[in-house]
């Protein structure tokens, strides 16, 4: 059957299995619109319309990160594509599979400079993995199946693909290529053998080893291989910010996360290990800190998708190019074998006990104040209250590392977060994202008063749709991270971080017709949140808490990670 | 150190700018850049020329891979080739000895004039790097007025141990103007 591009577009995204987009429509993506509304239904497709694009992309961002599929994400031409560049950065540096499609200006416009035109592949190019411009109808098709596969598969990223408004009213003969061959992109998912072979020799003889987990232990769905690789070789286990969940935080073996906010325990493991496996993870300068001092008496292996990741920021000894899941198991093969060939795994005792004294001595630790509401208790009672299985997605600042470090994720894709942008304004629209894609499983979005009032306009989407996110807002008045720095590194000077002029968020969830709670003191925090995690609906919980607490341990900028702030 | 790093390419759109964004988003430096189709229709060749560390080096070929319509990478500078580039110059040639001093140098550096005024020419040389440099700088007293160059192309010897022995004929040319200078 003939059809125009607009409908070849959607016919696409049936193919491809998608459920769920979140847009905003504008004139250079009208067609689309219109046949949207014609034939969404029949295609099983549902689309969102948040209140600002960012959110579109951040609500992609979160459905990728809730279940690991591939996010999609439409809006218009020019302002549309601007408002979406942060989201598409955003996915970007966080590695996470979007296809953005963005509405262009008709191809004999095109560089005229034309009304709302923006080159958006041009301004998004150092921000996606790869990016098209569909010039030709008869190209969108096949230019759709390879953004798919390109965005999901090797190293996760977004994907933009530009639709100039006359090709989607273009029309042409539809079919959807079954298969995509694409000469120049080969991801490396197996590890060579003996590359393989030498880490796994490396991890058996190792008497101070790390298991250093990241975020692509979620992209590749590793936990099994994750979980077996630490309890065969009795491996004391971390995760980066990003890799939280991907193994169980209760685990005897988890030592929590590492890096500027991580626990002191679990730094000096790092620093103090002979060998550090780190698996999926991109050895960020929040978490090395001081990259000279980082592990110093270690040797690295290092296994990763993108080889350019491999040896970037610190030398490698063993590196091995490959999917995390595929490379897991090629590992656990090969410790059968070296275990049947008579090797013997290094006793690991004394360093065990090691560890567990420093926990010991420095665990992560706050002080009770009589009334005044601690952000830290707010999540520890977050955590008993839905009993470590709700998915939450913070945004940026204070309460995102309180949550990173209290919660204690035991299961996958639950954790939901910016970590190398470090966008404020993620969370909420983020775990509306979540809550679209699982709608059976309690969605908490932790957040800031800073972060939230960012995108609180998309408390009209979660009302429109009944999306029953629950925000906790952790409201302390303060550009709470900025002024800890300002406390501890410029003297107590608070300059611009003090935002206690702010609405009444109860009215103001009131006004949108959003249920609301508050709570002002300790002793009113937990029934406050039990109530309103049994509200159903969308619902707004505002935690007064203290105004200038802090995050620790906190390893300052460009400092070693020894060299931590504990109080 | 200074590499000549060869890229397969899909000549699509906007391809230059992802390679050369690349360079620039990551602080690569990009001394030189040639661009050409190849036999294959759809298929450019790029040839760059650049400078840095062996880690620099290692991330311009991994990251350079990754970019998703990059079909080949290859570092010319880890094994023999060939490398060349053609310069262009117009040199003053005023009539009587500087005519005949400029010819000479045009005969030993095996160039060419391929244009033709009363007090000037149009010159053309190709040659490595070294041999392009020496030509200019013996010209430089005579006067150039004009100058383009193309940058570097590059080619990988096909038999390498026998390439070995085989000199590349502006290695001896080296030799030859080092004994001039001297
Ligand atoms: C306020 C703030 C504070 C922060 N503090 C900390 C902190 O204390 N500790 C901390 O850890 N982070 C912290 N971060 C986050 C930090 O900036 C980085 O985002 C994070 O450390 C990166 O995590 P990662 O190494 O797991 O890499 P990711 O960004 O998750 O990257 C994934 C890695 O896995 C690879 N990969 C992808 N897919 C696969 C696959 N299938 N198989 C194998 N490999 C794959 C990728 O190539 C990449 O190298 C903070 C961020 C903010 C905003
Ligand atoms: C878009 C954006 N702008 C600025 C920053 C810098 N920044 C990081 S944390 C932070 C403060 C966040 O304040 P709030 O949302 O109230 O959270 P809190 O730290 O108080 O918990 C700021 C301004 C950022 N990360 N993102
Ligand atoms: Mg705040």
């Amino acid at each position: 059957m003939k059809m125009r591009g607009a409908r070849i577009l959607l016919e696409s995204l049936r193919c491809e299995g998608v459920k769920h987009i979140f847009g905003y429509p504008g004139g250079a993506v009208l067609h689309i619109y219109d046949e949207l509304v014609k034939h969404a239904e029949d295609l099983g497709i549902t689309h969102y319309l948040v209140r600002h694009e960012q959110a579109s992309l951040f609500g992609a961002a979160g459905y990728a990160q809730a279940t690991g599929k591939t996010g999609v994400a439409l809006v218009t031409s020019g302002p549309g594509g601007t408002n979406a560049v942060t989201g598409i950065a955003n996915a970007f540096m966080d590695s996470l599979p979007l296809v953005v499609f963005t509405g262009q200006v008709p191809t004999h416009l095109i560089g005229n400079d034309a009304f709302q035109e923006a080159d958006l592949t041009g301004i998004t190019r150092s921000c996606t993995k790869h990016n098209y411009l569909v010039k030709k109808v008869e190209d969108l098709a096949p230019t759709i199946k390879e953004a798919f596969h390109v965005a999901s598969t090797g190293r996760p990223g977004p994907v933009l693909v530009d639709l100039p408004k006359d090709m989607t009213a273009q029309e042409i003969e539809f079919s959807y290529p079954e298969t995509i061959e694409v000469r120049s992109y080969k991801p490396q998912v197996h590890g060579d053998p003996k590359a393989v072979r030498k880490a796994v020799s490396a991890m058996i003889r190792a008497e101070r080893p790390v298991l250093y987990i990241g975020g692509g232990a979620h992209a590749a769905g590793a936990y099994e291989e994750v979980k077996q690789l630490a309890e065969k070789l009795n491996l004391p286990t971390t995760c980066t910010l990003m890799g939280l969940g991907a193994f169980p935080a209760s685990h005897p073996l988890s030592l929590g996360m590492l890096g500027m906010h991580g626990g002191y325990w679990t730094n000096m493991a790092v620093n103090n290990c002979d060998l550090l496996i780190s698996i999926g993870a991109r050895f960020d300068d929040r978490v090395t800190g001081k990259i000279s001092e980082f592990a110093r008496g270690a040797k690295f292996i290092h296994v990763d998708i993108d080889a350019s990741c491999i040896g970037k920021n610190v030398r490698c000894d063993y590196p091995v190019v490959g999917d995390a899941k595929t490379v897991g198991q090629q590992m656990l093969q090969e410790l059968e074998e070296q275990l049947a060939a008579g090797e013997k795994i290094a006793s690991k005792a004394a360093w065990h006990d090691q560890i567990a004294a420093w926990k010991k001595q420095h665990p992560f630790w706050w002080k009770e104040e009589g009334e005044v509401i601690k952000p830290q208790y707010v999540i520890e009672e977050l955590h008993r209250i839905t009993k470590g299985q709700a998915v939450v997605s913070a945004d940026v600042g204070q309460h995102q590392m309180w949550t990173a470090q209290l919660y204690g994720f035991d299961t996958p894709k639950n954790w939901l977060n910016s970590g190398g942008l470090g966008a404020m304004g993620y969370g909420f629209p983020a775990a509306v994202g979540a809550a679209v894609a699982r709608p059976n499983d309690l969605c908490v979005a932790v957040v800031g008063d800073g972060g939230f009032q960012m995108v609180l306009n998309e408390l009209a989407t979660v009302k429109q749709y009944n999306i029953p996110v629950k925000i906790l807002l952790i409201n302390n008045g303060f550009l709470g991270m900025v002024r800890q720095w300002q406390e501890q590194f410029y003297e107590h000077r608070y300059s611009h971080s003090n935002i206690e002029v702010q609405p009444d968020f109860v009215k103001l969830a009131d006004s949108y017709g959003v249920a609301a709670f508050r709570a002002t003191k300790m002793s009113e925090v937990s029934h406050t949140l039990e109530k309103a995690l049994n509200t159903p609906g969308p619902v707004l919980i505002e935690m007064k808490v203290a105004r200038e607490e802090n995050v620790f341990p906190i390893v300052p900028a460009g400092a070693a990670l020894k060299d931590m702030i504990l109080q | 150190m200074r590499h000549t790093i060869s890229l397969l390419v899909e000549n699509e759109y906007g391809m230059l700018t992802r390679v050369a964004g690349l360079f620039s988003a990551r602080g690569y430096q990009i001394d030189t850049l040639n661009v050409a189709p190849t036999l294959e229709e759809g298929v450019s060749r790029m040839t760059i020329t650049t400078h840095g560390n062996d880690h620099v080096i290692q991330q311009i070929l991994q990251q350079s891979h990754k970019l998703i319509k990059v079909i080949e990478v290859t570092d010319m500078t880890a094994s023999p080739h060939v490398e060349r580039e053609m310069v262009m110059l117009t040199v003053n040639a005023h009539q009587g000895e500087q005519r005949q001093e400029v010819l000479s140098l045009v005969e030993i550096f095996r160039a060419k004039v391929v244009d033709v005024n009363p007090d000037s020419f149009i010159l053309e040389m190709t040659g490595n790097a070294e041999k392009v440099n020496a030509f200019i700088e013996l010209l430089k007293p005579i006067g150039i007025t004009d100058i383009v160059r193309t940058g570097p192309v590059a080619m990988t010897r096909v038999a390498h141990v026998k390439a070995q022995r085989l000199k590349d004929e502006d290695e001896e040319f080296s030799e030859l103007t080092l004994n001039e200078k001297v």
